[in-house]
């Protein structure tokens, strides 16, 4: 079966830029320049109409304001504001979009209707439990879901975002350990690939943060891993397909090498999607795994969140999940808010009320459309989309790893550029040019230059094939010596390259009255 | 498959560009016994029609808030958002783009995110405002590692106004980190306690107000103190929509506000996604944690936004970074964004005041019930004192078709306040809706 492809207008060949013509008001056809809200001058206005209100807030005297000073605009003038503001963004409605690590596919607008049913969206947390049948059912249901999929026997909910979850998960391990009187363990060793939200992590949580070497082959190095295991390790956090783009051979031994030291084995689950239905972390001896709804189960990203981050325990760390947590009951299925009892060992809360229901919502009709068959199609397309463009691609560019098949993304290295005078950032800033949102650049920082290419399984072979083709055209264009081009770039955007070091050296980070228009 | 583009044709000329013979040679690198031959035990794919199908039944087994008389707060409200709001937030260019690292082709996003930085600050009385937190829980973790952060001490008090489950969280999160947090005892003037709680050795100190009680309190005093020792202020505020009316966190001394923006744009959702509010003083700003968007120029001059100051995040400085945070709330700001850009500050303090005169006739409603109201002063939520339990009040007034508000003790169930039962009144609530409270109240009292 096929679907729609992704289409979009075609425009005249060339760069319109340097064609001379100018627009009277400095206007670009449809693209509209757009003042701050601030400048726009509705300091008295308000788009919405509300009932006459009571002046009388005596009883507060001494505790109010005196006015709030912000402007606001009617109901025409925000919409237009905003409209015009959404068409300087690229998304992924627009073209594919590679950005790797990040799992940007399409975002089924079934979901986006499931989660506005009343029963959903006008649902307040602390409503009683007996009013909130449906949504418990639901969260019972996507957690099945879940620890099917994963072969793991527990999972979390209410982690916010894949940070929140990898929070989640090193919490659950640093209570077993202490409950196991193993509190002493303070070191996670995280490879050097690892995203920069591992360490991060980590050190949040009051551990020290040991570097594991990588092999040639982009693979953790496990003499390495083996040295550094030690009675100080409370856990490794690797990520599995790792951020080369690879599957980590090896990655039974690690977990038994992690378990033999007395450590656990958090694996981050970003790069889920290109393995959900043919691979179970559980099965490669996982203990803790967070699961980012917004990449493999399709919940838009939203121009940077939400996101959600369940995650996934293995037998030993289940017990000290955090609450709440979903149980059925003799009157149905209840809410654990608070860890009594049989369950005192969670080790807290992450967040207020039940996590990210709304998420919860999209990613189990995502699910449901796909069901076992779809989501192991998933995981074969998204394999064979980047390995299609690492084909295509590898004798223009050089892949950081040649030999054998990536997973769900292609890794190149800068190593094609030598000698150009063209950087990975001008290369993919020229793809601005060709209407292509940039790849993941310079990360993982193992790779010199890196570029690392995510198409995801939602991308049409036509669009694949457009998408290679203008890298190609480009690569040929960077070795013939076209550098301004690429210096240059984007020619075409909304706005050219801007100065990120003006920003940080002398910040700018609301409007002021006196300040006025630049 | 609906999502997938790729036809067997595609896929079998395509595995001929890569030189493979079958998709299975793509998964050589998986450990054979890891590898799954077999479907896994779930349902197979569906249509459209049937996932929408069951998706409705599902809900249709929740109530909404809006189906009849509802009086929950404590940390989530409902609210009416204008019709605008969901529509522009469903375009695609908002919708489906990433985090903003591209500005030249997300200044859509980044603007947004500008103006909602300048308009948290307004509110919230405050310099610089970051680009969201998840929620206004974590953000009041948050900002409590921040004070850590700041003055080097590891002690952290919390008000016994502190709404329940942000205190877990902080304690859960920030104690992690090594801090000691102590949480001062709940009670519905629990700011009084505060003052004399800190010492030298105290990192913050986190007062809400409006409290989980309902309680408004000028905490100036409060900042007085803890300045005087050299700890921080951390106003929360889990009402956003009180800012139209009280007095700021900024004016009466906060170093640090908190806020979960819920009310301004977002639905209810049964407790996400919410957006976390975090503003603070300009000196602050290099030990904030999340993004920050700021304005430059790009190469022809031209004004733009970019994110920016992110040597103080996970991306850049890893195990150093100020937060692990990455993906935040970003539709959930732009949904802020334009609810507050449509209210403007003058519909924002008049929405402010209908709130506060609806919750004055819930407040007379209740009385005149018999109820104890235990609130003094309060923006739109009180707390009152029943006979028995509140949570078996709750249960029983449900039967009448009424969802009397949030029992403490559902909370906070060691309190000792089994019998205080927390109301809250908005623009949405109706006079039908406080006289049925008041009967059914009436009508159990008798």
């Amino acid at each position: 079966m096929t679907m729609q492809t992704v289409g979009r207008p075609t425009r005249p060949e060339g760069d319109v830029s340097t064609s001379g013509f100018a627009s009277l008001t400095g206007g670009r056809g449809l693209l509209q320049d757009e003042p701050l809200i601030f400048e726009l001058g509705g300091w008295t206005k308000t788009g919405v109409d509300l009932p006459a209100a009571s002046e009388d807030a005596s009883d507060l005297a001494g505790l109010t304001r005196a006015s709030v000073d912000l402007p606001g605009l009617s109901e025409p003038e925000a919409m237009r504001h905003y409209v015009r503001l959404s068409q300087k963004n690229h998304a992924i409605d627009l073209a594919l979009y590679p950005l790797g690590s990040c799992t940007m596919k399409h975002n089924p607008r079934l979901n986006e209707k499931v989660a506005r049913l009343p029963g959903f969206a006008d649902l307040h947390p602390l409503a009683p439990v007996a009013t909130a049948q449906g949504a418990l059912q639901l969260m019972d249901r996507l957690a099945h879901w879940l620890k099917t999929l994963t072969g793991m026997p527990a999972v979390a909910l209410s982690p916010k975002a894949g940070a929140h979850g990898e929070l989640c998960g090193l919490l659950c391990i640093k209570a077993a350990h202490e409950a196991a009187g193993q509190g002493h363990r303070r070191t996670v060793l995280v490879p050097t690939s690892a995203h920069g939200t591992n360490p991060a992590t980590a050190a949040f949580v009051g551990y020290a943060v040991t570097e594991i070497a990588q092999t040639d082959d982009g693979r953790v190095d496990l003499a390495d891993l083996a040295a550094k295991l030690g009675p100080d390790v409370a856990a490794i956090m690797v990520t599995n397909p790792n951020t080369c783009g690879l599957f980590e051979r090896d990655v039974i031994e690690i977990a038994r090498l992690t378990h033999d030291a007395g450590a656990y084995f958090y694996c981050d689950g970003a790069n889920f999607n290109a393995i959900v239905g043919r691979v179970r972390p559980g099965d490669l001896g996982v203990d803790a795994m967070h699961i980012n709804l917004h990449k493999t189960f399709s919940t838009p990203h939203g121009g940077g969140g939400p996101g959600a981050g369940p995650v996934v325990l293995s037998e030993a760390l289940a017990a000290f999940a955090p609450a709440p947590w979903v149980v059925n009951g003799p009157d149905g299925l209840t809410l654990v808010e608070e860890a009594v009892d049989q369950a005192a060992q969670a080790f807290g809360r992450m967040s207020a009320f039940q996590g990210q229901m709304g998420m919860f919502v999209r990613a189990y009709a995502y699910m449901r459309s796909h069901g076992a068959n779809g989501l192991r199609q998933v995981a074969e397309d998204a394999v064979l989309n980047a390995n299609y463009i690492k084909a295509r691609l590898s004798d223009v560019m050089t892949p950081a790893f040649p030999d054998g098949p990536c997973m769900h993304e292609a890794l190149f290295d800068d190593a094609w550029l030598e000698g150009t005078g063209v950087t990975t950032l001008d290369f993919a800033k020229a793809m601005i040019d060709e209407g292509f949102h940039p790849m993941t650049m310079y990360f993982p920082l193992v790779v010199h230059g890196a570029m690392l290419i995510e198409p995801t399984e939602t991308e049409s072979k036509r669009e694949l094939d457009r998408f290679c083709e203008a890298l190609r055209a480009l690569a040929a264009t960077a070795k013939l010596g076209d550098v301004e081009r690429f210096k240059g770039a984007p020619h075409l955007a909304p706005l050219r390259r801007l100065d990120e070091t003006l920003a940080a050296r002398k910040p700018k980070l609301a409007w002021k009255a006196d300040a006025g228009v630049i | 498959m609906r999502y997938l583009p790729l036809t067997p044709d595609d896929r079998a000329e395509m595995l001929g560009v890569i030189g493979a013979p079958d998709v299975d040679a793509l998964f050589a690198d998986v450990p054979a016994a890891a590898r799954r031959k077999d479907l896994f035990d779930l349902p197979l794919h569906a249509g459209e029609l049937e996932v929408e199908r069951e998706l409705t039944q599902l809900s249709a087994l929740n109530r909404a808030a809006g189906a009849g008389p509802f009086f929950c707060g404590a940390g989530a409200y409902k609210h009416h958002v204008p019709a605008t709001v969901d529509h522009i937030i469903q375009r695609s260019e908002f919708l489906t783009s990433y985090t903003p690292y591209q500005p030249e082709i997300a200044q859509g996003t980044l603007q947004v995110l500008f103006e909602f930085q300048t308009q948290v600050a307004a509110l919230t009385g405050l310099d610089v405002a970051n680009a969201s937190m998840y929620d206004g829980s974590t953000a009041c973790a948050e900002a409590v590692m921040m004070a850590q952060r700041v003055n080097r001490r590891e002690k952290a008090i919390l008000s016994g106004g502190l709404h329940p489950h942000y205190a877990a969280t902080t304690q859960t999160i920030a104690h992690a980190e090594g801090m000691q947090i102590v949480r001062l005892g709940a009670a519905v003037d629990a700011e009084a306690a505060v003052i004399d709680a800190i010492d030298d050795e105290t990192a913050c100190v986190v007062v809400q107000t409006p409290n989980v009680f309902g309680v408004v309190t000028d905490v100036t005093k409060i900042a007085e103190a803890a300045h005087a020792k050299g700890a921080l202020l951390i106003v929360v505020t889990t009402e956003a929509v009180s800012f139209g009316l009280l007095k700021t966190p900024g004016e009466m001394g906060a170093d640090i506000a908190v806020a979960e923006g819920q009310s301004i744009g977002n639905a209810l959702n049964y407790g996400g996604p919410y957006v976390g509010l975090f503003a603070v003083r300009e000196k602050l700003v290099r030990q904030m944690p999340g993004r920050l968007c700021g304005e430059t120029v790009d190469a022809e001059g031209r004004r733009g936004y970019v994110l920016t100051l992110s040597t103080r995040e996970q991306h850049i400085r890893r195990e150093k970074a100020t937060s692990n945070i990455c993906t935040n709330s970003g539709l959930c700001a732009l949904a802020f964004t334009i609810h507050m850009t449509l209210l403007g500050g003058a519909g924002l303090s008049q929405l402010a005041r209908i709130n506060h005169a609806k919750a004055r006739e819930l407040k007379a409603a209740v009385g005149a019930a018999g109820l104890e109201v235990l609130t003094p002063r309060f923006f739109n939520e009180i707390a009152v004192r029943v006979k028995g339990s509140a949570a078996k009040l709750v249960d029983d007034l449900l039967a009448d078709g009424i969802v009397a508000g949030v029992p403490y003790s559902r909370l906070d169930p060691h309190a000792g306040l089994d019998d205080v039962l927390l109301l809250c009144a908005t623009e949405t609530t109706t006079p039908e809706d406080i006289a049925a409270l008041q009967a059914a109240l009436t009508r159990k009292a008798a």
